[in-house]
């Protein structure tokens, strides 16, 4: 195969709604008997797809969105979040779990854990964690610590084991709050709980374990990242919404997915993850990612690290023997 | 040096009794007994137990992916 470009992952907006919608439908009200759902709304493009897709599939009166900002929420999160689902009339509640995290003490235990590299690190200070970049660089891709302090000064310090657990440990307490609240209401309404990774995260493995990666449902799980951005303009995300990009809105400084986690943009990672589920070889990926072959190969490698390290996320609870009478091979 | 390596490896990753037939060539990330965390702390284990330093630019596949590569890597830094 020769010519490979963004076109492979062109899709039929309207078929694959259509399809979304009626399997959405066949979940929620077959398989896990709800009559709606709760969605987690961040203010980015993957959330603001899933809340389209389930106020179609159940009309926007049964379906709410949860707004959870808390002290290191970037300024354009509620905003975001509230054009969100103002744009598909889909009613919402702000639960500001900020004092939740404080309770638990998520802040303090991450700070902490900052303040054995950096002790002058208080509350004026910002933070974020990052890796190396992947590209043109075979080093392994281990966390560092990025801090500014309240005149701008940014230091970068490499973590140990311990400190880098620690600091993602604490920081989980977010995702796993945020999931908390969003049961809470679906109980309540006897909705399901819509998850909104798109296929880049679900593969390898970005969320946290009963988490963000916690849901009744994962509607846009299967689509490319490229391929939810063609969804969203099709259904209306307000634009504001497409440009804004991709954000881990997790800690006190701007910090992208790529340097986080993916470390390339999602359109050049969509083609290359396309291209290694397909079987083709870094040669023909190279020129349409612009990026040389051994580099494509190095993506390759840390696509296949990311999804060794991550597969326990996506185990069940495993056990000891079986218990033949709970029976779920039907669903 | 080789022994202590493998005792580490076996405690730290519970490789058990397998840690003595691990191949001194093989990828310990291919393998999945070490990940990212794994390699932070084969390192600080490296630090405090032979008193060098790793750099970050030194958190290399060739000096950090297997047994061998592991030994020869000290080796050559507290010759240094």
């Amino acid at each position: 195969m020769s010519g490979l470009t963004a076109r492979v992952l062109d899709l039929d907006p309207a078929g694959t709604t259509e399809r979304i919608v009626a399997e959405l439908r066949t979940i929620v009200s077959k398989t896990l008997r709800r009559r709606g759902a709760v969605i987690g709304i961040s203010g980015g493009i993957d959330s603001s797809v899933t809340c389209a897709l389930c106020a179609r599939a159940f009309g926007p009166e049964r379906v709410l969105g949860v707004l959870a900002p808390e002290s290191d929420s970037g300024v354009e999160t509620m905003r975001l979040s509230l054009a969100a689902v103002d744009a598909f009339e889909v009613p919402h509640v702000v639960e500001t779990i900020t004092p939740i995290l404080e309770a638990v003490r998520c802040y303090e235990r991450r700070d902490e854990a900052v303040r054995e590299l950096v002790p002058a690190f208080t509350s004026g200070w910002k933070l974020k964690v990052v890796l190396p970049d992947v590209v043109g660089n075979d080093q392994y891709r281990v966390l560092s610590l990025v801090v500014e302090s309240p005149e701008g000064r940014q230091e970068r310090h490499r973590l140990t084991a311990e400190q880098s657990l620690a600091i993602v440990a604490a920081t989980n307490f977010k995702q796993r709050t945020r999931k908390m609240i969003e049961y809470y209401h679906a109980d309540r309404l006897n909705y399901a709980v819509a998850g909104t990774p798109n296929r880049l995260e679900y593969d390898q493995g970005f969320f946290v374990k009963n988490g963000d990666g916690a849901a009744d449902v994962k509607p846009i799980a299967h689509l490319y990242k490229s391929q939810v951005y063609l969804l969203a303009e099709y259904l209306g995300v307000p634009e504001e919404i497409r440009l804004r990009p991709p954000t881990t809105d997790t800690y006190s400084l701007p910090q992208s997915q790529e340097e986080f986690f993916f470390s390339l943009p999602y359109e050049t990672l969509d083609l290359c993850l396309f291209a290694h589920n397909h079987g083709l070889p870094a040669e023909v990926v190279a020129d349409a990612v612009q990026l040389s072959i051994v580099d494509v190969e190095r993506v390759f490698r840390d696509i296949e690290q990311k999804r060794r390290t991550t597969r326990t996320l996506h185990l069940s609870s495993r056990l000891v023997e079986p218990v033949e009478e709970i029976d779920l091979s039907g669903d | 040096m080789e022994a202590e390596v493998r005792r580490f490896l076996a405690t730290n990753f519970f490789l058990g009794d397998d840690a003595g037939s691990l191949s001194g060539t093989a990828s310990l990330v291919e393998a999945g007994i070490i990940d990212s965390t794994g390699i932070l702390e084969v390192i600080g284990w490296l630090e405090d137990a032979y008193g060098i330093h790793v750099a970050d630019s030194e958190l290399l596949p060739e000096n950090l992916e297997s047994i061998d590569n592991i030994v020869r890597f000290v080796e050559r830094k507290r010759a240094a």
